[in-house]
């Protein structure tokens, strides 16, 4: 193996694969970020899936790109911008030209720069870098598809199927570049086509032969060394997204509670791979339902619920507006029931593959009447399957639908997760009628405490009883339509409601306690912000970081916390929803907002510059 | 463990029956009941499930487990019962507007999916609850609250549309025949997939009489035809007419005229797969004909919610992971020690 001259020592490093949809580009950006992690770096990872599915070839519309940072820790975000990218054709390198630090490494296949590719992506001179004004990149122009027909010629690969193997090109450089050996490689390929042994052998020569391409002309550019934690957690670890963990979650859940675990789903981008996945975990037991839409979707879950099943159903935002009067059924029902909303960019179809925190007020409160419901929201890819998991046990053990929001980043993004042990999980306890309840039992006979009532699944003999959606007699539990009783019910419900605050953790602060400005965030944002804020403190100025993962309730000691601070900043990728809830939730607080709704995640960078203008003000 | 007997009884509850006085619903409530009894269900091992409208108030009157819940969306929800616990005997009571115009998407896809469930739908013409605007089924030209000069629109048959969505139990019958009803319920129940009987119902107040041409006692025999699996289509007060294909379209015949013998008069084959004859026979409607009343179609076909389970246990037999971290373990995964 070559030696190499100039090495870099760096603590992170961002790195993006980019190509026509067909290049592979996905998957040869997994294997490099696994293999990262295994080696000891901690990653974070997104995908760019292309805005048109069947977009010619070579078009923008078609490019699809694969993001990864990776580093020696605290890598909660998959970076704002690229050190090095790869571009598979003239479309991919201005797709990206705009997300590119200046002075990254640019490698391009220069076989697909011809007039004829540059025209396809709307260059108008024959210099992209320049039109695209990248003069201070270093581009390492590579002829991949020469080379790679070169390369497999000996073993008969020609034509389209040599083609395919393109991007295995590009990750033994990507490997030489960042000092990962072919050995470490192998085993990844071995167990994506351990069906093709062909295939195999073909991407293993072509791979070989991209990093020696490396090691042998590699003058004109450094390499990377990238620091690696001195102290790794031990484990047993795998790549999981946002989406993957969320359906592990609820299976988790499920195992933990002793149900069955059903899912009723319509769907819709970028929900549907939770639907993917739970469709595919038969041997898990759960059981599936692709229904006729959202509606019909969580009306299947609800009638799961009434007969004793952990019940879900999954959605994006114009889903989740379709079940609202649903949602009301099982809140009037007192039934158990999850509803995930992997948010995207709205309103109406909006922007179906890009991210978004807008749904918070719908979820909070698109409903008709008093309909008090939990919502909760996940942080990271891997905080979707704790929190599908805590949204489950709330929704069994308090007898009420809580609604879990996730975004398109998170669902989407990836990072290295620690395979848990759900011994080191609570017990999920549901409140289940016991025999000697049957003298006297009524379905809406509450828990005076906690307010929940009681589950009585069908099948059990001397608890037959008739729920629905008429208000009901709080002591009769028979259809009643009197003033005061309404009154009585509508504040049951939101004392059960209330009285979860009492079952979740409290608002915690990170950075520094004695900070000029508190930053608040929810949900999918915490990498971004967490990391800014981490810089903030770095460089010597006092911010903290307190972030939302429960909303509905909001953690009992939230007043405390705001109140704490002179200056507060809520930073949202929406117009401002949770700062309203807040300023409704707890009167007299000043806030200050950072908001941003383009269909993309934070970026540390604008996110530093406004806390420091914060502080200086 | 002795197995307690059940009477019709035993299935009602303690709340008050609230329809108005002679609404054709008490007929179907009571036909249920006795149904019930009769198949040997338990009150424990039952749930009703209903939508939104007068009809959908039922399952208040049972003594089993029951869910009313919301407008239109009765079949959904009973399909979400029935796949979680495929060992109930899942009903579902819809009205009209419930099942054909808010629900109509959920009703087609349960029927489609064939999913274990009885489905009766109680056929008054009219929205009663919201107090008499015009449903899916009323008649064209009808007057209503908001047809005040007569709809513009036709209605659908329940039947064409059930086996329009490839349904494979279909009967039909009038809520002041409980001998029929009740024999509707019973083949429904026993037949494994989605059943639908559709009971036309007398609403006193806002459609009162619109059955009558069928319902009415005295010409009753000679205007319906009760179909019964493997006899002979004979209808009539003398039982001397019958129904014969001429060409392709269905012709009543009397039978001793025009030298007609029993023998010309076509056999009644619920579980023909072929619907054609049945849409035919569902389809009869005045213009000489009968209405079709009884089983007019009960065919086999995989149950969706046992298939959800057998496609469970073959995937079982092949994998022998159970628990999440096994399932985990299992996939690409690397150790740090
Ligand atoms: C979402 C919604 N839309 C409208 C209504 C009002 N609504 C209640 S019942 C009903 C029609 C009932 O007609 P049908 O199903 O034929 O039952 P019937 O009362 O005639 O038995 C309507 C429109 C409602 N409850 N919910
Ligand atoms: S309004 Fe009509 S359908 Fe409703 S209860 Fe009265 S009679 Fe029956």
């Amino acid at each position: 193996m070559a030696v190499h001259e100039k090495v870099k020592e760096l603590d992170s490093v961002v790195i993006r694969f980019s190509g026509d949809s067909g290049d592979g580009m996905q998957l040869v950006g997994n294997i490099f970020s696994n293999l990262s992690a295994t080696l000891g770096n901690e990653i974070s990872t997104f995908p760019d899936y292309p805005a048109e599915m069947r977009a010619p070839q070579g078009t923008l519309g078609g490019v699809s790109g694969f993001q990864v940072q990776i580093g020696a820790k605290n890598v909660y975000t998959p970076g704002d911008k690229a050190d090095v990218l790869i571009a598979m054709n003239p479309a991919a390198l201005k797709a990206n030209a705009k997300s590119l630090k200046p002075h990254s490494v640019v490698i391009i296949d220069e076989d697909s720069f011809t007039d004829k590719d540059l025209k396809k992506a709307d260059f108008k001179t024959e210099n992209p870098f320049e039109e695209l004004g990248l003069t201070q990149i270093q581009v390492v122009p590579t002829p991949i598809t020469n080379l790679v027909k070169l390369s497999l010629e000996g073993l008969g690969v020609e034509g389209k199927a040599a083609l395919r193997s393109k991007n295995m090109f590009a990750l033994g450089l990507v490997c030489w570049l960042f000092n990962r050996s072919i050995e470490s490689v192998t085993p990844f390929l071995e167990a994506k086509f351990a069906k093709k042994p062909a295939v195999l052998q073909a991407n293993l020569k072509v791979l070989n032969d991209g990093f020696n391409y490396g090691a042998n002309t590699h003058a004109s550019i450094s390499t990377y060394h990238v620091e690696v934690a001195e102290e790794q957690e031990k484990g047993i670890f795998t790549d999981v997204n946002g989406n993957n963990a969320t359906a592990y979650g609820l299976v988790a859940a499920a195992e933990k509670a002793g149900l069955e675990l059903f899912l009723g789903s319509y769907p819709i981008t970028p929900a549907t791979d939770i639907l993917h996945e739970l469709s595919k975990r038969k041997e898990l037991g759960v059981k599936t339902v692709q229904c006729e839409d959202e509606i019909a979707a969580i009306c299947t879950a609800i009638g799961a619920s009434f007969a004793g099943d952990l019940a879900v159903t999954t959605t994006s935002g114009p889903g989740l507006a379709l079940k609202g009067e649903a949602i009301g059924l099982a809140v009037m029902a007192e039934l158990p029931l999850v509803i995930i909303d992997v948010q995207r960019g709205g309103p109406s179809t909006g922007l179906p593959t890009k991210t978004e925190q807008a749904d918070l007020m719908q979820a909070l409160y698109g409903r008709n009447g008093e309909s008090p419901a939990v919502v909760v929201a996940a942080k990271t890819p891997t905080d979707c399957f704790d929190m599908a998991f805590y949204a489950s046990k709330i929704a069994l053990e308090h007898m009420t639908p809580v609604i879990l929001l996730t975004d398109g980043f998170i669902a989407n993004g990836s990072s290295a997760w620690k395979i848990p042990n759900l011994d080191d999980y609570p017990a999920i306890n549901p409140p289940y009628v016991s025999a000697d309840m049957a003298e006297g039992w009524k379905p809406y006979k509450r828990n005076e405490e906690t307010m929940v009532r009681y589950w009585a699944k069908p099948g059990i003999p001397g608890f037959e009883h008739r729920v629905g959606g008429l208000e009901k007699d709080y002591d009769t539990s028979v259809i009643s339509t009197d003033p005061a009783n309404h009154q009585k019910m509508t504040n049951a419900r939101q004392a059960k409601i209330d009285n979860i605050a009492n079952f979740i953790p409290a608002l915690e602060v990170e950075g520094n306690p004695e900070a000029d400005v508190l930053v608040v965030g929810w949900g999918g944002t915490y990498g971004h912000l967490h990391t800014a804020v981490e810089k903030m403190n770095e460089s010597g100025k006092k911010v903290a970081l307190a972030h939302f993962q429960y909303i509905n309730p909001l953690p009992a000691n939230t007043a405390e916390v705001l109140k704490k601070y002179k200056k507060i900043v809520v930073c949202e990728i929406n117009m401002g929803q949770l700062a309203g809830h807040l300023r409704m939730k707890v009167p007299g607080i000043q806030l200050e907002q950072f908001n941003k709704v383009q269909g993309q995640p934070f970026m540390v960078s604008e996110l530093v510059d406004c806390f420091t203008k914060l502080i200086e003000e | 463990m002795e197995n307690k007997q059940y009477t019709a009884g035993d299935f009602k509850s303690a709340a008050k029956v609230t329809w108005c006085p002679g609404c054709g619903d008490f007929a179907i409530l009571s036909s249920l009941q006795k149904a019930m009894a009769e198949l040997k269900l338990t009150p424990e091992n039952t749930a009703v499930i209903s939508g939104i409208g007068c009809s959908s108030r039922l399952p208040y009157f049972m003594a089993t487990y029951g869910f009313h819940t919301i407008h239109g969306r009765g079949s959904a929800i009973a399909t979400g019962v029935k796949v979680a616990n495929p060992d109930l005997s899942v009903w579902q009571i819809t009205g009209d507007g419930d099942c054909l115009a808010i629900g109509g998407n959920h009703f087609i896809h349960a029927v489609r999916r064939n999913v274990d469930l009885n489905i009766i739908l109680m056929n008054n013409k009219i929205y009663g609850l919201t107090k008499g605007q015009y449903s899916p089924t009323t008649e064209r030209g009808y007057v209503t609250k908001t047809s005040p000069y007569g709809t513009i629109e036709d209605p659908f048959v329940p039947a064409e549309l059930t086996m329009g969505a490839r349904g494979n139990f279909f009967a039909r019958s009038i809520d002041v025949d409980l001998s029929t009803t009740f024999d509707c319920m019973i083949e429904a129940a026993k037949h494994k997939g989605a059943s639908v009987v559709e009971v036309l119902q007398n609403c006193v107040i806002f459609t009162d009489g619109v059955h009558d041409y069928y319902s009415d006692k005295e010409t009753r025999p000679d205007r319906t035809i009760l179909l019964k699996h493997g006899e002979k289509m004979i209808f009539g007060a003398n039982r001397d007419k019958g129904l014969v294909l001429d060409g392709l379209k269905l012709k009543v015949v009397t039978i001793g005229e025009n030298g007609i013998t029993q023998e010309d008069i076509l056999t009644h084959d619920a579980t023909e797969a072929d619907n054609a004859l049945h849409y035919k026979l569902a389809l009869m409607h005045n213009e000489g004909l009968p209405l079709a009343i009884g089983v007019i179609r009960n065919v086999e076909a995989p149950v969706y919610d046992q298939e959800v389970k057998a496609q469970i246990a073959e995937v079982q037999a092949n994998k022998p992971q159970r628990k999440l971290r096994d399932f985990l373990l299992s996939g690409e995964t690397w150790e740090v020690k």
